[in-house]
């Protein structure tokens, strides 16, 4: 038994009978929608204090019937919810050491600083000279971001690090458009993020995929071949998804630039850098940031998230708009036309407004709460801790799980399972469920594509040695335990709220909303 | 740690994987790190110099609203279990976010009157804008949206940023006194035909105009286009749903659904359509099915459409959905309940039909148009006055008018949108009206704000 005191969960055999099904186990899954009486209700209107009038909505506009949305009671309505909650795993609860999704500790002052009347119940289309203070913050906050990158432009604007990524690819194509030329594709290696390849046929682009050599960089001679006067942009991530940073990193930007391409940097991974290497150092012209994942904002069960960019200066005439200026009387404006600089040959708005502000005052906060020293003290210790619980599971089980590519890591590594299944005779994912016994979240699995039986695991500097020995150690139970008996993590979970969920069902007769009488 | 690692230093880890020539010498050119109180009052300080919608009576609104938010949200937003998973990947622990998101997804589809809804997407702009790229790829050979010329700015610009990268432009519909003109909008389609993919508009529409939904479905369906329509949710009580009006896919801002202002973001966009898009949807959907013991359970489900499935065929590249706001969404939806989401929408038509009457009592101030309208309308302010002079002016005396609609376009030029919520009374509605006639009146004597548009750039130049 591995369980440490920083777990939810701890059972480490199978029930045996029915009457071992833990209380939420017994629960059936009831929606909101099929509780409730009518005529129950929290919301209490305000009472009407103008003169009614008659007829105000022509009657081919006025709603015949009312949405049949719930009728329940404030206590009803609470107690569901908190019910819901308790069947999620959090990272306030365990360890959570998904891979390129940096689910780094959340400090609790950003939900505080963030809840401020001032933050909260500011308007978007407040005017900028009464909203002095939200523009400092983003101006702030897009100074340090460009030190962190070494790019001296910032947009904060796109909504997720997707979003960045199609800025990214729309500023591409408009600098070469300006420049009278018309490229077709954008190079991306196979190690790369699904939204990679997407966000390029989104753009108007064809992806071609670049191999990635036996170091688990990407194949230079590859991408020699490959590189012509019809390629955009390559996106890279550094370190890539196989936690690897690329030894040729000088190389490939030299040819990158070499056929008057873009390097595009995807930030998934800056976890492992900041303060130590700098995208624009090694030759990015564009670069999206996570927030969500390396300025810690919380995941929020997938979402809010927030991806800014930064950019060279070539490249910063195409920005989106509105772009935040700094006068010279020291106030801050926010303007849709610049006139040069950043944004004045704009591909246009991205989205509403300004972006997710809510998101930018946490991840200032952050910034503030760190300094300089303290972000690259974060970059390094995440990769320390990376490689000790590497090396641990080298220790460990090293013949059934050995890393992937390389010796060392960055703040991310990736083992494959070829060995364990053919040997122990489980799965990756047989080992990702019985973690769950043991009240881990299992890292990310079956990513990157390239890797049979990928497992790739991400702890991130928020986690004590203690705890990462923990999770070692319940790896290492859960094979030895296979190795006796298999049809037990083949079968596992046994303690979450639900056991393996039948996924094909639900595709093959999608059931996507509550039937209402 | 480093014995186990076998090395000597961190150092020595770094050394052996980055290239000497990209290694940063000296550290981020960043200040030192502060306590955390340090770091609440420097916070504190910046929101003080923001003017909320708690230190001004607001009529802001053009496409976020301050309504009241449900105390049970904070508290359920902040609990740790909804705060700090992630996406829900395992989902035998992730029942309570995709239970959340199914009965998200039934909230949605009832109030948009369609078949299938996905578990949001980023905000509202995005959602149009995702929608559009849905009826590209339904009708990939059709190049070309008709947009009303009352679609929201954002949404419209939104659109235009990212349809150019596969190739689709945009072809505006004028109004006709404030709402979607049918005889231009068939015309249009007379003249584009099988080159429109689709009919872009919102209800009501950003001048606050109840739009004919029926009516501008049947001429695009006539064309073989889709119906694509932006609908502000809170007013989706007292119209009709999109769904039952021929709208194919009907998008929206959900911010008004129990979500902060702030400062636009992070909110989400609601996305929903009929069955037979349902495979051309963009995000995450969650769908019912059993564990391995029989118990019903829910998942991610028809993830073929997805990046991470699909890759460079994805329906779209979105990877997450805002699954903290849809939840506060779908809580705020409960809250009101399927009788309070009715009241309150009956009640913001009275109060917006008060305030039209009030303030077009004000000598000189005008309706825009005289279409019906919801919690939203547009007046036009006296042609002897700058609107971005009154609205400053009135925000010196404590009242926020509403929106200069000339921001966005030149043609509105002496325009004011002003919104309406159930947190604003009638008193309030009064002391609007009354600040307003003395703000014209100011402006028209020559006074102005300090901090006007005109003063600052004197003060700059």
């Amino acid at each position: 038994m591995s369980a440490v005191d920083d777990t939810i969960l701890a059972y480490d055999r199978p029930p045996a009978d029915a009457s071992a099904l833990t209380p939420m186990q017994r629960e059936h899954a009831v929606t909101i929608f099929e509780k409730g009486q009518a005529g129950r209700r929290a919301f209490v209107a305000p009472k009407l204090d103008v003169p009614e009038v008659e007829g105000l909505i022509p009657a081919k506009a006025k709603r015949a019937e009312p949405a049949r949305l719930p009728s329940v009671t404030e206590p009803e309505l609470v107690r569901h919810y908190v019910r819901l909650s308790r069947r999620n795993f959090d990272l306030d609860s365990g360890f959570y050491p998904l891979g390129s999704c940096t689910m780094k500790h959340n400090p609790r002052l950003h939900e505080r600083v963030t809840a401020l009347s001032g933050h909260a119940r500011l308007h978007p289309l407040q005017d900028p000279a009464r909203a002095q203070g939200a523009l400092e913050l983003m101006y702030n906050l897009e100074r340090a971001l460009g030190e962190v990158a070494g790019l001296p432009h910032v947009c904060l604007q796109p909504s997720a690090g997707s979003h960045g990524e199609l800025a990214g690819v729309l500023v591409t194509r408009a600098y070469h458009e300006a420049r009278g030329e018309h490229r077709t594709k954008v190079l991306a290696p196979d190690t790369a993020h699904g939204t990679n390849p997407a966000t390029v046929t989104m753009a108007g682009y064809e992806v071609v995929p670049v191999k990635t050599s036996p170091d688990g960089g990407v194949d230079v001679e590859d991408l020699r071949a490959k590189a012509d006067d019809q390629v955009a942009c390559l996106m890279l991530t550094n370190p890539n998804t196989l936690g690897v940073f690329d030894p040729n990193i000088e190389e490939i930007a030299k040819i990158v630039h070499g056929i008057g391409a873009t390097l595009y940097y995807d930030g998934a991974n800056l976890n492992a850098v900041m303060g130590v290497s700098r995208p624009g150092d090694m030759g990015f012209d564009i670069v999206h940031y996570n927030l969500h994942k390396s300025f810690t904002q919380p995941h929020g069960g997938g979402g809010p998230g927030s991806g800014p960019i930064a950019v060279s200066d070539r490249i910063a005439p195409y920005l989106p708009v509105p772009v935040i200026q700094k006068l010279a009387d020291g106030t801050f404006d926010l303007t849709s036309t610049p006139a040069e600089g950043p944004g004045s040959k704009s591909i246009g708005k991205l989205r509403g407004f300004q972006g997710n502000y809510g998101c930018f005052v946490r991840s200032y906060a952050y910034i503030c709460s760190l300094g300089g020293p303290g972000l690259q003290d974060a970059s390094e210790t995440a990769v320390l801790n990376a490689n000790y619980l590497l090396a641990r599971l080298q220790e460990l089980v090293g013949d059934q799980l050995p890393l992937a590519f390389g010796e060392k890591c960055m703040h991310e590594f990736v083992l494959s399972g070829t060995a364990m299944k053919r040997d122990v005779g489980i799965r990756i994912l047989d080992l990702a469920k019985r973690l769950l016994d043991h009240g881990f979240h299992p890292p990310t699995v079956y990513f990157p594509l390239l890797v049979d039986e990928a497992l790739l695991i991400e702890p991130t500097e928020t986690e004590t040695k203690e705890t990462l020995d923990a999770f070692a150690e319940a790896v290492a139970d859960i094979i030895r335990e296979a190795q006796g008996d298999p049809t037990i993590a083949q079968n596992a979970p046994y303690t979450t709220p639900v056991r393996r969920l039948d996924e094909a069902r639900a595709a093959k007769r999608p059931v996507l909303r509550q039937p209402l009488a | 740690m480093l014995d186990a690692i076998g090395v000597g230093s961190l150092e020595e880890i770094f050394e052996a994987q980055i290239p000497a020539g990209v290694r940063l010498q000296g550290g981020l050119d960043l200040p030192d790190g502060l306590p955390e109180q340090d770091v609440y009052a420097h916070l504190l300080d910046l929101s003080k110099k923001n003017t909320s919608a708690e230190d001004e009576i607001t009529f802001l609104g053009a496409g976020m609203y301050d309504h009241y938010i449900p105390a049970a949200i904070d508290m359920l937003l902040g609990r740790s279990e909804f705060l700090t998973p992630y996406t829900p990947y395992q989902p035998e622990v992730s029942q309570g976010g995709l239970q959340v998101m199914f009965e998200y997804q039934t909230a949605i589809c009832e109030l948009t009157g369609l078949d299938v809804s996905n578990a949001s997407v980023y905000e509202g702009p995005s959602a149009v804008a995702a929608a559009g790229y849905l009826a590209k790829l339904a009708a990939p050979k059709r190049p070309r949206y008709l947009v009303s010329a009352a679609l929201h700015p954002d949404s419209r610009t939104t659109l235009e940023t990212l349809s150019v990268g596969y190739g689709t432009d945009v072809v505006e519909i004028p109004l006709k006194d404030g709402a979607t003109d049918l005889d231009a909008l068939k015309a249009l389609l007379d003249e584009h035909g099988d080159e429109v993919s689709a009919v872009i508009f919102q209800q009501p529409n950003f001048l606050g105009a109840i739009e004919d939904v029926q009516a501008i479905s049947d001429l695009a369906h006539a064309q073989g286009a889709l119906s694509i329509c932006q609908a502000d949710p809170i007013a989706l009580g007292v119209l009709e749903a999109p769904g039952n009006q021929g709208v194919d896919v009907c998008v929206g801002e959900g911010q008004a659904l129990g979500n902060r202002l702030d400062f636009g973001g992070p909110s989400f966009g609601f996305f929903a359509a009929t069955n037979a898009h349902v495979r051309r949807m963009p995000g995450r959907i969650a769908g019912e099915t059993a564990d391995a013991d029989g118990r019903r359970g829910f998942v991610l489900t028809l993830q073929t459409r997805e990046q991470h499935i699909r890759r460079e065929k994805a329906t779209s590249n979105i990877c997450t959905s805002q699954a903290l706001n849809a939840l506060a969404g779908v809580v705020y939806l409960t809250w009101l309940g399927r009788d309070g989401l009715v009241e309150l929408g009956e009640l913001l038509v009275q109060r917006t039909h008060y305030a039209r009457q009030t303030l077009t009592a004000i000598d000189g101030v005008t309706a825009l148009h005289d279409q019906p309208v919801v919690r939203e309308f547009a007046i036009q302010l006296p042609a002897d006055v700058e609107v971005s002079e009154v609205v400053s002016l009135a925000q010196d005396r404590g009242v926020n008018p509403g929106f200069d609609l000339g921001r966005v376009r030149e043609d509105w030029k002496g325009g004011l949108l002003v919104a309406l919520t159930e947190q604003r009374s009638k008193s309030d509605i009064d002391t609007l009206a009354s600040v307003l006639a003395e703000s014209i009146t100011a402006a028209r004597n020559g006074e102005r704000s300090p901090l006007s548009a005109s003063v600052r750039q004197e003060v700059a130049a």
